[in-house]
């Protein structure tokens, strides 16, 4: 158990940040650049295709062995197309009021690229823990990439933070964050934030190698 | 017997040591000018508001020119021209730290992005103000009237807004001067949302009455002249514009003289001749052929007047130039002039890029390579 422990860990992890579907794979970028005008509707985007990843990855794992190669995308699309229905009623229920901002988006979690990749590519081809764990490690990183847009947006668009006022009163709301552009314009900052760490990172390992 | 020697050198032939350094140097002397009327008109506003701008385009420009993400230096000033026209192009009101928001984006997005100087895609200045636009669509559009009394000693209430906070409203500052809100409309917003034309002398001059307007065309026009007559410009760009400018809005005009206003008026107002003279004319996204300067200015003098008629804004210079910027690639690519010794019936090969292929000029160089063109193997079939 314990020297599977890292392993698993590692499984997790891989999603989370080396293949961050959001700034590392630039994947599902419709539903990103979309619902991401708030923190809250991004956490929830993010917590609902955690969901449906998770669940629709576990079955697709069980059925790798009896799905027919030749209709696989099929089945996957009806198992993953089950899922988002039920989460999509799920949120109708929780809160109208998200429901409506999120719209379309979440029935669109169908088409996401992710679910899609992450059956075809990871969960086809494992056992249902080692996909679960992928999945769920896939979803976090999905919803902190979502996250980490909408909180920009939101402060500079809104000037508040999961609904609470920031700025006082007379804040000066940025439009352009709210808009369209405004979802590329905070994506290309991250990527650039992110792209400027690795570079760095390489930089100081080639240093230290020339070093020694 | 003395024989003259005849020098041969290969292309490119260089006539005048022009750098860009030089350029650049005569493009803001021959604004200076500009912004010294600019402030005359508007006061310590708009002073404040050339100073705050033009110091955050210097310093993003340092910041990335530091940090070695962009090429350039500091002194070759076409950040400070970046800076002066932003300026120019806000309302002298515009809070200031907007402007810094809008020169800091100039600079990042605009120029540093691409690499640097030379390197821009969109002129660097109408970036800014572009993402200003969308990002503060009413403080853009609130215009206060010029030559006001005590211009020189107190602030419009809307510049110095707090970081991040709603700037003050001016329509109850113009009341307590007994001028009514109407006052701080351009002469384009009027024609455009109340139909009253102003008068073309008037604009040219933009001295008479509270016009609401930037600096005198009729000054700009002849800076652009100086910068026209030393060759730190071309002509043509600003030419073409103005013409199909006029000529777009004289058959408007000829076609229905009660809908549309007359040629002048579409030409002498808005942001139409600064556009024309200094923005356009960039020369990192323009097109250097001259066939393709004539298309590129005709390009955008027709999509000012459109977009000044069929939208919903009153003002089209700026995404017109853009939309030219964008294009002047491919404009480049179709007007590509016939090498010497083809003859000028003979028509250029198709997709003949050699006159500006950099590749095609540095073969001369002895150590340069031509890179072969390679093929990658075709992957066998499963």
């Amino acid at each position: 158990m314990s020297a599977a422990a890292p392993q698993t860990w590692d499984e997790f992890m891989e999603g989370v940040w080396k293949q961050n579907p959001t700034f590392v794979m630039i994947l599902g970028m419709c539903p990103t650049l979309a619902v991401t005008v708030s923190a809250v509707n991004a956490i929830s985007m993010g917590l609902a295709t955690l969901l449906v990843l998770i669940a629709s990855c576990g079955l697709v794992s069980m059925m790798r062995k009896v799905t027919p190669k030749e209709v696989r995308i099929a089945v996957y699309i009806v198992i993953i197309a089950t899922f988002v229905t039920a989460v999509d009623y799920a949120i109708q229920a929780i809160s109208l009021a998200l429901y409506d901002a999120l719209g379309a988006f979440i029935q669109l979690i169908v088409v996401n690229c992710i679910i899609l990749g992450r059956a075809e590519a990871h969960a086809a081809k494992n056992p249902p823990m080692p996909a679960m764990i992928n999945a769920a490690g896939m979803g976090v990183g999905f919803t902190i990439g979502l996250l980490a847009l909408g909180v920009v947006r939101e402060i500079l668009g809104a000037g508040t933070l999961f609904g609470i006022t920031l700025f006082g009163a007379g804040f000066q709301p940025w439009v352009i964050m709210v808009l369209p552009p405004g979802g590329f314009f905070v994506l290309g900052g991250w990527l650039l934030l992110f792209s400027w760490m690795a570079r760095r990172k390489q930089r100081a390992l080639t240093v230290g190698s020339d070093h020694a | 017997m003395n024989q003259p020697l005849i020098e041969i050198r290969s292309a490119p032939h260089v006539q005048a040591a022009k750098t860009v350094e030089t350029i650049m140097r005569h493009v803001v002397y021959s604004l200076l000018p500009i912004c010294a009327f600019y402030v005359f008109q508007y006061g310590i506003s708009a002073l404040a508001s050339i100073v705050v701008v033009t110091a955050a385009c210097l310093l993003t420009e340092r910041f990335f020119v530091r940090t070695g993400t962009q090429a350039g230096r500091l002194s070759d000033y076409s950040a400070v021209i970046t800076g002066l026209l932003l300026a120019l192009t806000l309302p002298p009101g515009f809070s200031l730290w907007m402007g810094a928001v809008a020169g800091i984006v100039a600079i990042a997005l605009g120029k540093a992005l691409f690499g640097g100087i030379g390197f821009n895609v969109f002129n660097p200045a109408l970036v800014g103000r572009a993402f200003v636009q969308a990002a503060f669509p009413t403080a853009i559009a609130t215009y206060t009237p010029s030559f006001l009394a005590g211009r020189f000693t107190e602030f419009i209430p809307s510049s110095l807004a707090w970081p991040l906070m709603i700037p003050a409203d001016t329509a109850a500052w113009l009341k307590a001067k007994n001028l009514d809100a109407l006052a701080g409309a351009t002469p384009l917003a009027k024609w455009k949302f109340d139909g009253v034309i102003a008068n073309a002398d008037e604009l040219l001059t933009s001295l008479s009455g509270h016009m609401a307007v930037g600096p005198a065309p009729a000054l700009i026009l002849i800076c652009g002249l100086y910068l026209a007559a030393r060759r730190f410009m071309d002509w043509r760009i600003p030419l073409a514009i103005l013409g199909s400018a006029a000529l777009t809005a004289w058959l408007l005009f000829a076609f229905d003289p009660v809908r549309y206003p007359n040629p002048f008026f579409m030409l002498f107002s808005g942001g139409l001749i600064l556009g024309a003279v200094y923005m356009a004319t960039d020369m990192a996204t323009s097109p250097v052929t001259p066939k393709g300067m004539w298309v590129y200015g005709a390009l955008i003098g027709l999509l000012t007047v459109v977009i000044r008629y069929y939208s919903g804004l009153p003002e089209g210079v700026m995404y017109a130039i853009l939309i030219a910027n964008a294009a002047s690639p491919l404009i480049e690519k179709i007007t590509q002039p016939v090498p010497f010794g083809r003859g000028a019936l003979d028509r250029a090969r198709k997709r003949a890029t050699y006159p500006l292929n950099p590749g095609y000029i540095s073969r001369e160089e002895a150590s340069a390579v031509t890179p072969k063109k390679r093929f990658l193997p075709k992957k066998p079939k499963k």
